[in-house]
């Protein structure tokens, strides 16, 4: 294809909070000078920097990309802002390597902020206008029911209970507690979860990821520069997204086809052809818990409906044979939405190097998969890393 | 990564809530135009009629309808009268409104739906809400039909659908 080679070499993360006294700006600095502290580069070293944040409307900040840019290690610099919602995060990286395989760049300090707490009373209401004006503004929606609506819709299809479904959150907040970032760790039980508040059935409190404030960085690289500075480059082997119609109500919500659209795309280019068999480790987006099965499903992790099973029978556990979501995800971790894709992207860069700490996945990971979704519950963006 | 403890500062939720809250009140509205499909679709829920467009490139009758076929991006062809009746794709049952606020303990919850309506290609859902209907009898597959606001009381809206019943 012509295209370069390109690799990850350092990473940085702010926590996620609830409410960080921080500003957006800080919060970016904080990861972009730890991502180039963790990769020994200092700014001089950087021929561009993209920034990924998720709406403006949360910040109540207009033109967030040039407001972020500053703290992103911008100044002076060729600098781009991406947005596909809640997909944002791995888009990220996937913006960065165009511009790297491309040839036009050699490095690139990739930013992603999120800071959700501005909003009130809550940051739900500004989802109010990604509904179409005309035909679903004046019935009232917010995100939460298109969720219930999807999650509902996939249990049926599938014959699956509100438990099978719980079994996620549990996992995921059980494998943040070795998250240093993490905001909402623990312990909890899938009864914990279905005694949680409804808030529009079948979605309960405990299903959902909170809302959160936070920044994540990396930087890419050619294979030249890359070289130079590590003997442990991660590579973006493989990329791809997709975008689904925003008609949300005319596809059926069961399945996730534009995920499955980016995952082939990806695949194909890092070479996979059995993905449920030659990845090792994924990190699919969990911002609910149900997501994360239907986005395995998407992903070819496994067969249509089989995802709740694998999580069940501890196939997904850090320990099993195929860890999803060893971060902690988003239920875990927390979701600073732009932040959240690329916590994932870190943790595959973390886990390949083998310097994942107490989250390390035994068995000498070698290839990982991380993805995230959103916009109207239309975009897929996937990467695939190795080493 | 280069930090044991990763930076970012918390704030109580004391903290949280004494925050000094700038108000701003931005005399903002917005006028949206209802476009040439749509607007066709609203003039047609006026009369307590619902309206598709077809194309015969996919052979889809497509709600809501649409002057262009995103899958074969060519015109579409015809106006197309569909039924107010269909089938319940999916459901929930909720009580919080859109901009995270509760409803109160005397309203009645909330049961927004996608309907695939009648007459529309498998699968061309709408969403709605249900209604004269005890939330925990709603079942997916369920047979549906709209209750219209009296004609007098119709303007053009999606919401001159009151909801859509049993039936
Ligand atoms: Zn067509």
């Amino acid at each position: 294809m012509g295209l370069r080679k390109v690799a990850c070499v350092g990473a940085g993360i702010t926590k996620f909070v609830r409410r960080a006294k921080e500003t957006g700006r800080e919060l970016a600095w904080e990861a972009a000078k730890m991502a180039l502290d963790n990769a020994g580069m200092t700014l001089a070293d950087i021929d561009c920097v993209v920034i990924g944040s998720a709406p403006d409307a949360f910040d109540g900040v207009h033109m967030k990309g040039e407001y972020l840019a500053d703290g992103s290690g911008g100044f002076c610099k060729p600098v781009m802002r991406h947005f596909v919602g809640g997909g944002t995060g791995v888009f990220s990286p996937i913006h960065a390597w165009q511009h790297i395989a491309s040839g036009k760049f050699e490095t690139c300090l990739v930013v992603t902020e999120e800071k959700m707490s501005s909003c009130f009373p809550a940051p739900a209401g500004a989802f109010i206008t990604i509904f179409d004006h005309t035909t679903e503004q004046p019935l009232g929606p917010t995100l939460i029911w298109i969720f219930a609506l999807e999650m509902n819709r996939y249990m049926q299809r599938y014959g699956l209970t509100e438990a099978d479904i719980a079994k996620v959150s549990v996992q995921n907040k059980f494998n943040a507690i070795d998250h240093p970032a993490a905001q909402l760790p623990g312990k909890i039980t899938v009864k914990d979860v279905l005694n949680s508040e409804v808030l529009a059935w079948p979605v309960k409190r405990l299903d959902i990821s909170p809302a959160s404030d936070g920044a994540a960085a990396i930087v890419l690289t050619s294979e030249h520069k890359a070289r130079r500075i590590t003997d442990k480059p991660v590579w973006v082997s493989g990329v791809g997204w997709a975008l689904d119609t925003a008609y949300w109500a005319t596809r059926d919500l069961y399945y996730p086809q534009y995920v499955e659209k980016a995952a082939r795309m990806a695949y194909e280019m890092a070479g996979i052809r059995e993905p449920d068999k030659e990845i090792h480790i994924a990190e699919p987006y969990d911002p609910f818990d149900y997501k994360m099965l239907h986005h395995m499903e998407g992903l070819l992790l496994c067969k249509r409906g089989e995802a709740a099973k694998l999580v069940a029978d501890g196939v997904t556990a850090r320990t099993g044979r195929l860890p999803c979501c060893p971060s902690g995800g988003a239920l875990g971790v927390g979701n600073p939405i732009a932040a959240t894709g690329l916590m994932k992207i870190i943790e595959l860069f973390l886990q390949l190097r083998g310097e994942a700490g107490k989250r390390q996945v035994p068995g000498d990971p070698r290839i990982g998969v991380a993805q995230a979704w959103g916009d109207l519950m239309q975009v897929g963006t996937v990467v695939v890393m190795s080493r | 990564m280069s930090k044991e403890i990763l930076p970012g500062t918390p704030l109580s939720s004391e903290e949280f809530e004494k925050s000094i809250t700038i108000e701003e009140h931005p005399t903002l509205e917005y006028r949206w135009d209802d476009g040439i499909a749509i607007g066709r679709y609203l003039k047609e829920l006026k009369e307590g009629r619902i309206i598709a467009r077809t194309c015969c490139g996919c052979n889809r009758t497509m709600l809501p309808p649409r002057m262009f076929c995103e899958l074969c991006y060519r015109p579409t062809d015809e106006w197309a009268f569909v039924e107010d009746t269909g089938v319940v794709n999916t459901f929930c049952v909720t009580r919080v409104n859109w901009d995270a606020s509760r409803r109160g303990p005397d309203e009645p919850p909330l049961i927004p739906a996608v309907v695939e309506i009648d007459g529309a290609s498998k699968g061309m859902g709408i969403l709605h809400l249900l209604g004269e209907v005890d939330p925990k009898k709603v079942k997916i597959g369920m047979r549906v039909k709209a209750v219209w606001k009296p004609k007098a009381q119709r303007e053009g809206k999606i919401t001159d659908i009151k909801y859509f019943k049993p039936y």
